[in-house]
Order: C-alpha cells, then structure tokens, then sequence
C-alpha cells in the first residue's frame, strides 16, 4: 500500500503516486496505479471514497537499478550527472546541488555524493534505502 | 489498462492478472569459468538495459493464470502488443525503421 494525500488552498486533494511496473513512455497515467493509490488512501480516510475524481496527470520517472539517484563523474571527461531521483526527489534535490556544484568545481566526487557514483553498479556497492521518500523500495 | 494474452495457456486478461517482468532476452554471462567474468559483464546483466521508447521485447508472467513466464513484443509509447511468444521460441526481428511517434499520427490519418 502506497499513497501520499495533501490539500491545496483552493481545497482539492492532490493524491499520488505510484510507478507502473513495466516501461511507460505515454505520459498518460494508467487504471491500475490509479486504483493501487486510491485504495490505499481510502483505507487511512473512508470519508474521501464520497470524492469524485477531477482529473489525473502522468509523466515519467527516471528509475536507477537501486532506486537510489547517481551523482558524480562519467566516463567522458568533463560530462557529470545527477540524476534517477524517480520517486524519491523533492527534499534532497535542493542538498544534492550543493554536493554537485562542489563535485564539479573540484573535478571529483563531493564526500556525500561519492557512494553514490555511477561506478557502484560495476563494484556492486549499490544502495539499499529510500534517499528522503520514506518509501521501502 | 494492458489487454494480455498468455501464449502458454491462452489467458486473455487484464494486466493486473499479469506480473512484468522487464526486458527479455537478456543473457547472464557464461558460468563455466565465474572467476574470469568481468564486473563490467556482470553490471551489464543486472543492470544495463535499453529502455526503448516503442517496441520493447519484454518478459510477463501469467501469475493468475498458468504460473509459466513468456515474451511480448509491445510499443513502450502507444501500449500496443505487436505479440506474445513462449519462452522456448526464437527472438523475433523488429521492425524499427519508424518512430513511435510518427506510427501514432500513421495510425491517426
Ligand atoms: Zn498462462
């Protein structure tokens, strides 16, 4: 179960969000991830299955083999990423571009961003936590 | 919402009766010497894929169905399954010579 549910100022209840479980580039949203979000908020808060559905939007993640995001240095010389943040961005992009601007200052790796290299799927280093989500990925 | 059919026991469902299970064909290095597989290969296995924006060879299991895992040849931008294949047959050839994109608006006119 998986659903996050907050209230904007004109009143609506902005709902989400899951990923679908197989390559999506249609942007369109889909029935089934609809259903898993709103089951699992209907469940915290029986009052809102009264709701009717506005509208939906859809758009594509960039998921990395970790669910974890990749900062750092590439192969080619002078090319630095940050980037996979899919579904688990909104607090920690802001802190990772103070990692990133020192990353490409310095030309290596900031500390803090160093696990988090591209390398670590060749090394098997990978990252096992949800980055600032709170989801169990 | 997917319209599946499993090619094994001939399950014609909706998605949810379906687990998918990413790309297909992929083929994890050679074991008869493991010492002298490269981590580069290994990464490759695990994690390197192709992410096609239009058609995709994918694998799906038939988990409400027959249990048994098969293939799909399916346009990763319009949903459409161009086939389902067993296991045990050949990777089929696709034809990408015309964007995903200017297939839809083929389709449309
Ligand atoms: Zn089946």
């Amino acid at each position: 179960m998986h659903g996050y549910i907050s209230q904007s100022d004109k009143g609506e209840l902005v709902i989400g969000g899951g990923a679908d479980s197989y390559l999506n580039y249609s942007q369109r949203g889909s029935l089934p991830a609809i259903e898993h979000t709103v089951t699992a908020l209907v469940e915290l808060f029986p009052a809102i299955s009264r709701l009717k559905m506005m509208r939906q939007w859809g758009g594509i993640v960039d998921m990395t083999g970790d669910r974890s995001p990749i900062i750092g240095l590439t192969p080619v010389e002078g090319l630095f990423v940050n980037c996979g943040w899919g579904t688990g961005g909104f607090k920690s992009i802001p802190g990772s571009g103070f990692v990133f601007a020192d990353t490409i200052a310095n030309d290596r790796p900031h500390p803090i961003a160093e696990p988090f290299g591209l390398d670590r799927f060749t090394t098997g280093a990978v990252i096992d936590e949800s980055v600032a989500a709170a989801v169990a990925h | 919402m997917l319209k599946i059919t499993c090619p094994v026991c001939g399950l014609g469902a909706d998605e949810t009766e379906f687990t998918a299970g990413g790309e297909a064909h992929i083929v994890r290095p050679a074991s008869t010497d493991p010492e002298n597989i490269s981590d580069e290969a290994f990464r490759d296995y695990l994690y390197v894929r192709d992410n096609p924006r239009g058609l995709a060879h994918e694998l799906w299991l038939c988990a409400r169905g027959c249990g048994k895992w098969f293939h799909a040849v399916r346009d990763t931008y319009s949903h459409e399954f161009k086939m389902f294949y067993k296991l045990s047959d050949p990777k089929p050839q696709l034809n990408l010579t015309k964007k995903p994109r200017a297939r839809a608006k083929a389709a449309k006119s």
